[in-house]
């Protein structure tokens, strides 16, 4: 019955409730949207750190987990591998450059990261193969700088640093290409870390002498259940570092904090005026029905009845405008260009989703709570 | 002698508000048979839709009996009373009657739906009865494509499709031209005859009282007389003083006696209080 009631209502103020669904699916949308931008600026942070085989990073103590801040002895990496519990450690270095390539594309600015071939952080190649020596003048790229610029395995590519004063430019092979792991916004390029060390942009060109300086170490644990302890165990043993788990790791990096703080406060803000809309529309309709809801409990229709009925009606109209929002989400999503950090995970498109369906319910609330009310008096006027 | 349908005794309703107690219906004794169509007339503020509501088991009587069909309503919880609404009574308001998205023949089936009653069958007494009421070209029409008075004969066909055993009718002609409201009383009435329901019609309009079979006046919340003559009635419904009539009604007979109503002189009470 309540279904009936329900059913026959939409389907014959049909247009009412569609362009009600409409509002709930641009509600969506935004909130879809938002939830993406989230989590696609935050991949856009994280993706190499969150893709490490490590467990731990070893950072320059007092850096605040700081990559870029963060200088390690390349001494510290001998120190760091030797005590047991640590199966294997791998020392990183970053610097940002310029790709150019000779096929004409246009140049893309990119997170240059040095890496110990076999080691953590050393990435490996789905096309092609991983960097597989310390001197091989060859370099692992990121999917989307080949997609973007048109490159394949063997391709050479020309990376524009800065040396001193003087623009540089390596002419490197491209001997594998990897999954998407951007960092620090851009898309990755990966060599050896004595080539990125020769590479990498320098003030000081002169001293050639100079040691490997790499930024952090990535450290895998024989016990990956051991993050804490071996955490607190390696800075007690090995003295000016300090060491993390990875999470803690991006999370400190800066901006990352106040940027999803900011996209969850925005999403959050979408969510109550989602409810707020729902809300207000149910209650204006239901205010609107108070006489035919009396009428209907005064001809012998049970509360729960019209309760239900109401309860079905906002849980329909909800569902066609999430199906109606998520779909021209998804359509969006598929035609963006790859540039935009927008990224749906099937967790937070989900999460989202099942979110926004208890949206209309919990707005509904007051208008359900305004139909049982309805005294079937009101029937007669009383 | 037709078997009493509908009685109530010395029912009492008291409205409290804080220091204000309002009797609204004070002590009414009334029965209504089985195939008898009743009048429940008075100004405003006599108690007859008080009384109305608690017939149809909407309120509750803070003293008294009421008995519908054998059963004791006031006795009765929420949601028995809802149940015994659903089964036992039909329906027709001043306003409202309708439920808006659904068409005429739906309108009528609802009642049998909430009686778990519809169906094949169901759906072709629905269209019989509406076809009955004149209206089998308007069945898969909403109500806002009904007049007035088409809308009304609906309600009649809601309000009897389920064979209620009574039928509750609050000032059906309110909206209603002379001629419309003629047709839907006379109908209502009719049906009410052949299917021999106990039938109240709450109503202002006088006229309106030439298709009942017994008036019932109330005036300050009491049973001020009952008229079951029906050169009486017909009088009384064929003045074309309605206003004055009317106005007459307002008066407490007890206090006025012999009748104050100059352009009804032939106009005599039967029956004072409990019929």
């Amino acid at each position: 019955m309540a279904f009936y009631l329900s059913i026959k209502e939409i389907w014959r103020a049909k247009g009412r409730f569609f362009l009600f669904s409409l509002v709930i699916a641009l509600i969506t949308f935004l909130v879809l949207f938002t939830a993406g931008l989230g989590e696609g600026l935050a991949s856009a942070n994280k993706e190499y750190l969150e893709k490490l085989d490590a467990d731990v990073l070893v950072f320059q103590e007092d850096t605040g987990y700081s990559t870029i801040e963060s200088r390690l002895d390349y001494r510290i990496l001998k120190n760091v591998r030797r005590w047991d519990g640590v199966a294997d450690a791998g020392a990183i270095g970053f610097s940002n450059v310029t790709l150019t390539f000779p096929n004409g594309a246009e140049a893309i600015d990119v997170s240059l990261i040095g890496v110990e071939p076999g080691k953590p952080g050393s990435p490996p190649a789905y096309l092609g193969e991983a960097i597989r020596t310390k001197q091989a003048k060859v370099v692992v790229i990121d999917e989307r700088i080949a997609e973007q610029a048109k490159v394949q395995v063997g391709d050479f590519i020309s990376i524009k640093t800065t040396q001193g004063a003087e623009e540089e430019y390596y002419d490197i092979k491209v001997a594998g290409i990897t999954d998407g792991r951007q960092y620090f916004f851009q898309p990755s390029v990966f060599v050896s870390l004595q080539i990125w060390d020769d590479i990498r942009p320098k003030a000081d060109v002169e001293n050639l002498n100079a040691p490997l300086i790499p930024n952090i170490i990535a450290v895998r644990l024989g016990d990956p259940a051991a993050v804490e302890s071996m955490s607190r165990f390696l800075e007690d043993r090995v003295d000016g570092i300090e060491v993390t788990d990875i999470k803690t790791a991006y999370e400190s990096s800066p901006g990352y904090a106040e940027q999803q703080s900011t996209l969850n406060t925005m999403k959050g803000f979408t969510f109550l005026i989602g409810v707020l809309v729902i809300g207000g529309f149910f209650q204006i309709q239901t205010l609107q029905k108070v006489p035919q809801i009396g009428m209907l409990k005064a001809i012998g229709t049970a509360n729960h009845v019209v309760a239900n009925a109401a309860v079905l009606q906002i849980i329909l109209v909800t569902l066609f405008g999430v199906a109606l929002g998520g779909l021209s989400t998804f359509g969006l999503a598929i035609g963006l260009p790859a540039g935009i950090p927008v990224l749906f995970t099937s967790t937070s498109i989900l999460t989202t989703l099942v979110a926004l369906m208890l949206i209309g319910p919990i707005g509904g609330m007051v208008s359900i709570r305004l139909a049982i009310k309805v005294e079937p008096l009101t029937a007669l006027g009383m | 002698m037709k078997k009493t349908i509908l009685e109530t005794r010395e029912v009492v309703k008291i409205y409290e508000s804080g220091n204000l107690v309002v009797k609204a219906v004070d002590g009414v004794s009334i029965s209504v048979a089985a195939g008898e169509f009743v009048g429940l007339v008075g100004p405003s503020g006599s108690g007859k839709t008080t009384m109305l509501a608690m017939l149809a088991g909407l309120l509750n009587p803070s003293e008294g009996q009421l008995i519908i069909d054998g059963q004791r309503i006031n006795q009765m919880n929420d949601v028995q009373r809802t149940r015994f609404r659903r089964e036992k009574i039909g329906f027709t308001f001043q306003a409202n009657n309708l439920v808006p998205y659904l068409t005429a023949l739906e309108n009528v089936e609802l009642m049998l739906r909430l009686n778990k009653k519809n169906g094949r069958q169901g759906r072709k007494k629905a269209r019989q009865l509406l076809a009955r009421l004149g209206l089998e070209d308007r069945l898969n029409n909403l109500p806002s494509q009904l007049s007035g008075g088409q809308q009304q004969r609906v309600a009649i066909a809601r309000a009897l499709i389920h064979e209620p055993s009574v039928v509750l009718a609050d000032e059906p002609t309110a909206s209603l031209d002379t001629e419309r409201a003629n047709q839907v009383v006379g109908i209502f009435a009719d049906l009410i005859h052949e299917q021999n329901k106990a039938g109240i019609m709450v109503t202002h309009d006088l006229r309106m009282c030439k298709f009942v079979d017994k008036v019932i006046q109330m005036v300050d919340g009491k049973v001020a007389r009952v008229i079951t003559d029906r050169a009486t009635i017909d009088q009384l419904a064929g003045s074309s003083q309605f206003d004055a009539v009317s106005e007459s009604l307002t008066q407490n007979p007890s206090q006025h006696q012999p009748l104050l109503i100059p352009h009804v002189p032939k106009w005599t009470a039967v029956a004072v209080g409990a019929d």
